[in-house]
């Protein structure tokens, strides 16, 4: 049995097209398209439900600090009102899951990825003392609003929101109605992530809808965004057996941190370099090399597959993003994608595509 | 899902075919196949000259989400295909039943008769 947001009726009104994702009927777009959709989300300002992922808050004392020790991230120096993003990693070093954690007064609020939601909490409370409190939030839905125009817009409702830099949050409200609004999200815009009580869901939705520069964005567009963006995927770029280091994510690193889940195998490979690296493919002709897709190098040996290919639309042609042996992942490099058995012309090239515009 | 063209043949796999001279069978894709398939972006057209059977695959519509084949619905030869539809693979999107995809010389026309009318192609989509 599929679960719906509180927004499934709202979706439905907007003429989503529904699809099954992570156990949820989600909106893979509406009537205009994917294409329509991006352009509008990179140029205005979109709004997409993602009430599918998973909310989640821990308190105590020592939360900051047990916490600390399943991610190479830091999270004790987090003050009230901070955020970031880091990886749960597994023994062997691979990632359980990407979640954003942000400091609130009340505790540190999680959000996990929908499909990694009952492992993520699990693992989780399995791996927290008695003296941690762990609370899920599925009475809370999760909105992003992102753009250009967002800040704008998010600026009519919330004075406090529109003041947040990237990678904060603040309590709010918006048309009267309690909110935690972060300045963050997933497309590579300036944007919001709104997280709000169920109850309230639909009739915030419903007032940033009415903006005019706002328009519905499905998970389709949502997908196209973040490749763009260079962002990872869980399940695509990242998974058991990927290491945040070879995911290209050392940046969320916390100098000195070696007491985490992986922590050997991990800094290691930060040392040595890993043999794999994620890289991003530019593809020279109009076929989407596609996830799964085989990369090959001059003399056909096999150095990689595709972990998320597309068409951009922002650059009218296919992007994609591979894990890479990483020798021959320099910049400018020529590689093949196999696609129908044919070898489809790519260039390495840096990523992001298109540059993220956070507003710092 | 009003507008089926009346005087179209359709395939279980979502194209559409229209007899015209000389035996030439012309093809593209349902307006119920490509608002399925969302935005297409790139159409791999079959190589003209190239001999089908019917419900042999000869292309493949790929849309911003997903790649998709495409097979003939009659057995025969390619004698054209729509080379406009390179740089504006969006026309399927917006007119299905006037940008066709490819022609094939039938071999033997009547093998269009397996094919649904628009009444029972409606039927299937329904359900």
């Amino acid at each position: 049995m599929l679960k719906e947001t509180p927004l499934y009726n709202l979706h439905l009104e907007l003429g989503a097209k529904m699809v099954s994702f992570a156990g949820y009927q989600m909106p893979v777009q509406y009537s205009k398209g994917i294409i329509h959709e991006h352009l509008h989300c990179r140029n205005h300002a979109g709004f997409f439900d993602i009430s599918h992922m998973g909310q989640c808050l821990i308190s105590g004392d020592k939360a900051a600090g047990e916490l600390e020790r399943l991610t190479p991230g830091n999270i004790t120096g987090l003050q009230p009102g901070e955020q970031k993003y880091t990886v749960l990693t597994n023994k062997d070093g691979g990632i359980i899951d990407d979640i954003i954690i942000t400091r609130l007064t009340s505790g540190l609020m999680i959000i996990v990825n929908a499909a990694c939601k009952d492992k993520d909490y699990a693992y989780l409370q399995s791996h927290l003392s008695e003296q941690c409190d762990f609370m899920e939030l599925p009475d809370h839905a999760l909105f992003a609003l992102q753009g250009p125009a967002a800040a704008r817009i998010i600026g009519k409702f919330s004075a406090d929101a529109a003041e947040l830099v990237f990678m904060h949050a603040c309590a709010t409200e918006i048309d009267g109605m309690p909110c935690n609004i972060s300045r963050s999200g997933y497309t590579g815009e300036d944007g919001f992530e709104i997280s709000v009580a169920n109850e309230y869901a639909e009739r915030l939705a419903r007032c940033l809808l009415a903006e005019d520069e706002v328009e519905a964005i499905g998970l389709g567009a949502r997908d196209t965004l973040r490749l763009e963006a260079g962002l990872c995927l869980y399940g695509h770029e990242l998974n058991e057996a990927v290491t945040p280091v070879e995911a290209g994510l050392q940046w969320l690193f916390k100098k000195g941190h070696n007491e985490f889940p992986g922590a050997d195998k991990i800094l290691g490979q930060l040392q040595k370099g890993p043999n794999k690296i994620r890289a991003g493919l530019l593809v020279k002709s109009k076929i989407p090399v596609r996830e799964g897709s085989v990369i090959v190098n001059n003399e056909d040996i096999i150095i990689g597959h595709v972990t998320s290919g597309s068409f951009s639309p922002s650059l009218g042609q296919p992007i994609a993003m591979a894990l890479l042996d990483r020798n021959s992942a320099d910049l400018g490099n020529t590689l093949y994608g196999i696609v129908r058995h044919r070898k489809i012309a790519a260039t390495v090239t840096k990523l992001p595509f298109i540059r993220h515009r956070y507003h710092r | 899902m009003s507008g089926l063209p009346e005087d179209l043949k359709y395939a279980m796999t979502h194209e559409w075919a229209r007899l015209e001279d000389d035996n030439v069978v012309r093809v593209g894709i349902t307006d119920f196949a490509q608002e399925q398939l969302g935005d297409l972006v790139y159409i791999e057209m079959p190589e003209l000259g190239r001999k089908v059977k019917a419900g042999e695959q000869c292309a493949v519509v790929e849309s911003v989400k997903t790649a998709s084949d495409l097979f003939s619905p009659v057995t025969g030869e390619i004698v054209a295909v729509n080379v406009a539809l390179a740089d504006e693979p969006e026309e399927v999107n917006s007119s299905p039943y006037q940008a066709w995809l490819f022609c094939v010389k039938a071999d033997n026309p009547p093998e269009l008769d397996l094919l649904m009318d628009a009444d029972a192609y409606r039927l299937m989509i329904e359900q």
